[in-house]
């Protein structure tokens, strides 16, 4: 399907400011300036930012540990974000989140989830609130190959299938789930074998090209949102990174890495927009000016910002009442 | 005021605030039962008979029947409750949290702290608990000091009939996760319940009984054995306060601390093994806020330290029995 400029031009924004923002986040981090860990999300950007191209506010997305790329993806403020992962008061969650917790519901975006798996039974539940509400919108559940092994995934697929919920489950099969290969921890052939066991259809779309996850994703909702149930995409991808930042990799040798690193998802973008003739290399400087400029500012911001006072913060936001 | 029985209070709260309020779901296994099978389904109503009819008025778009998953029940109802409906969720044993504690601990009870006070998780999971039935070690355990530890969740131990309906009712409008324990040994027990809805607030305790003499605090299937002991032990002249607090989390603290600022004595009565229980957490509270008032060293009277045993003989051992709650509650008043 043909996209028009300004959404090419929306697909192409949205993958390079994950990639400013993450680079961004590994210079913070290793300059001192993040508390804790980061997962970033180096070298996927194609399978967020195709998977959440044609949702909406009110579509749902629940994310994992290495969802910087799902939040920039579903349209949340980058600001905020950078605000939250460097632990300041006036971050999306005012700091008491962090990377692994950013969620903005007004986005749709129902949380990255710091427990491996955590995310699809909740996925599960924001579709049957679709399907009950007869809203006509999905939850889709990111999901690593890693967490494509959890008995709260298995849970959830076929929860989803039982309930025919529009739900969509995204398994980016990056290769790695933390230091260990996908080839040893999936018993089956592969997720997406394993993924239709349960009952529901699973795509394989190449997850480092915005248009082969896009057009994936175009049939994941025409099916939910026709009310035939829950779809599955495995999307193979590579992270340019390790598990986190600082991670040495030692499990990776370099070859693997470079052959990686050429499967690029934002220079391959670039040369099939321009190859096509429907953007020029220019549009495309462009764009990257503006998302540069946007997180310097948002650099800047976190690093002048204030920390959360404790004698304001600690103790609120536990409960809505409480006696 | 017509008489009741705890099952039916729960059954009363379930099916009015579903009437009341459209985005009141309610989920788990076998709440209606019978799905698939060649019977007609809706014929179970939860392994008690908790929801007993409320398929057969609110039908299977609102009570909602699912595979044995807990992970995904809990997860789903905290996925729906973080999007716009109120679920009440069913775990059909307490015992079975161990495969679904995560959806519970790590997500909603820390979505609203996590998300910087951005979410409103309004979920209830109900929950049969408590021993008594040979049931046996993975069928008859309390837990709820487990999750009254955990912050962001309310915990609610109703102790009879009226205080079931109308905890459960306030539970279903709280916009907090909360774990409703209800006691399995409390189900047949009858009471006035009124026909019309009414809350009962959490963090507020309900003194049975006045007394001067010693506070005993008791918690669910307790509250009744600990009523039972004040009110035998009373016509020997010991008067026992005895306070039920209805929720430990929150817990009312003032009213047991006044309690004890009278009585100088204290009983805790948790059927739960002893370490990190309720009683001892009501113990550390009056030990640490009230030193000055007591007169005699708390007890507690729980269960030993042990898994819920099998043979009749070993659980009524294990259990608190009235026998054992007399015994503490002379001592305390003994005590020189």
């Amino acid at each position: 399907m043909q996209l028009s400029q300004d959404e090419l031009k929306r697909a192409y924004r949205r993958m390079y400011m994950i990639r400013t923002f993450e680079e961004r986040v590994v210079k913070e981090s290793e300059q001192g300036n993040i508390p804790g860990f980061a997962h970033v999300y180096l070298g996927q950007e194609a399978s967020a930012v195709g998977v959440c191209h044609d949702l909406t506010d009110e579509d749902y997305i629940g994310s994992t540990h290495r969802g910087h790329g799902h939040c920039i993806a579903k349209g949340v403020d980058v600001r905020g974000m950078m605000l939250e992962i460097m632990a300041k008061a006036d971050g999306l969650c005012g700091g008491k989140g962090g990377s692994m917790h950013i969620a903005d519901l007004k986005k749709g975006m129902l949380g990255a989830n710091a427990i491996v798996g955590g995310a699809p039974p909740i996925a599960v539940g924001a579709a049957l609130t679709q399907k009950y509400l007869k809203t006509g919108r999905v939850a889709v559940a990111f999901t690593g190959d890693g967490a494509s092994n959890q008995g709260t995934v298995f849970e959830a697929l076929n929860m989803a299938v039982v309930l025919k919920v529009p739900a969509i489950f995204v398994f980016e099969n990056n290769g790695y789930g933390e230091h260990t290969h996908v080839s040893y921890a999936c018993g089956a052939p592969s997720i997406a074998e394993r993924v239709r066991g349960f009952g529901l259809p699973c795509e394989v779309a190449d997850g480092m090209d915005f248009f082969a996850v896009h057009e994936a994703m175009r049939r994941a909702l025409e099916h939910a949102r026709g009310g035939n149930g829950p779809y599955a995409l495995e999307l193979i991808s590579h992270r340019f990174l390790g598990h986190f930042i600082g991670d040495p990799q030692a499990y990776r040798l370099p070859h693997e890495l470079e052959a990686a690193r050429a499967q690029d998802p934002i220079p391959k973008f670039r040369r099939r927009v321009v190859d096509a003739g429907l953007l020029q290399d220019a549009d495309l400087d462009l764009i990257e000016r503006e998302v540069e400029a946007e997180v310097e500012a948002a650099v800047q911001a976190g690093l002048a910002a204030p920390p959360p006072d404790p004698a304001k913060s600690l103790t609120t936001d536990v409960y809505k009442t409480y006696a | 005021m017509p008489k009741k029985t705890y099952l039916q209070a729960i059954n009363e709260a379930v099916r009015s605030e579903m009437k009341r309020d459209p985005r009141v779901i309610v989920i788990g296994e076998d709440v209606a039962g019978g799905q698939g099978g060649s019977g007609e389904p809706g014929g179970v109503g939860s392994v008690f008979g908790q929801m007993k009819g409320i398929y057969g008025e609110f039908g299977p778009e609102r009570v909602i029947d699912t595979p044995i998953s807990e992970s995904a029940i809990i997860g789903a109802a905290a996925g729906a409750a973080l999007t716009g409906l109120r679920p009440v969720a069913e775990l059909m044993f307490v015992d079975f949290v161990g495969v679904c504690f995560d959806q519970i601990y790590n997500q909603a009870a820390k979505f609203r702290y996590m998300f910087g006070g951005h979410a409103t998780t309004p979920m209830v999971i109900r929950t049969a608990a408590g021993a008594g039935f040979r049931g046996a070690a993975q069928h008859s355990q309390t837990l709820h000091p487990l999750f009254t530890m955990v912050p962001g969740l309310k915990v609610v131990m109703p102790a009879n009939p009226y205080d079931a309906k109308g905890l459960l009712i306030e539970a279903i409008r709280d916009d907090d996760p909360v774990i409703f324990v209800e006691s399995k040994f409390l189900y047949g027990m009858e009471g006035e319940v009124p026909d019309e809805s009414y809350r009962v607030p959490f963090g507020e305790a309900n003194v049975l009984r006045e007394g001067e003499d010693l506070t005993i605090v008791a918690f669910g299937a307790m509250v009744p054995r600990a009523l039972q002991v004040a009110n035998a032990l009373a016509k020997e002249g010991v008067d026992c306060e005895v306070i039920d607090p209805r929720t430990t989390s929150p817990l009312d603290q003032q009213t047991i601390l006044e309690s004890v600022e009278r009585t100088g004595r204290l009983v805790v009565v948790d059927e739960s093994p002893p370490r990190c229980s309720l009683a001892a957490d009501v113990a550390s509270i009056v030990a640490e806020q009230g030193f000055r008032l007591l007169r005699a060293p708390i007890r507690k009277v729980t269960c030993p330290h042990t898994p819920v045993p099998f043979a009749p003989q070993l659980e009524d051992a294990y259990m608190p029995s009235p026998a054992r709650i007399e015994e503490a509650v002379r001592a305390t008043v003994g005590f020189n």
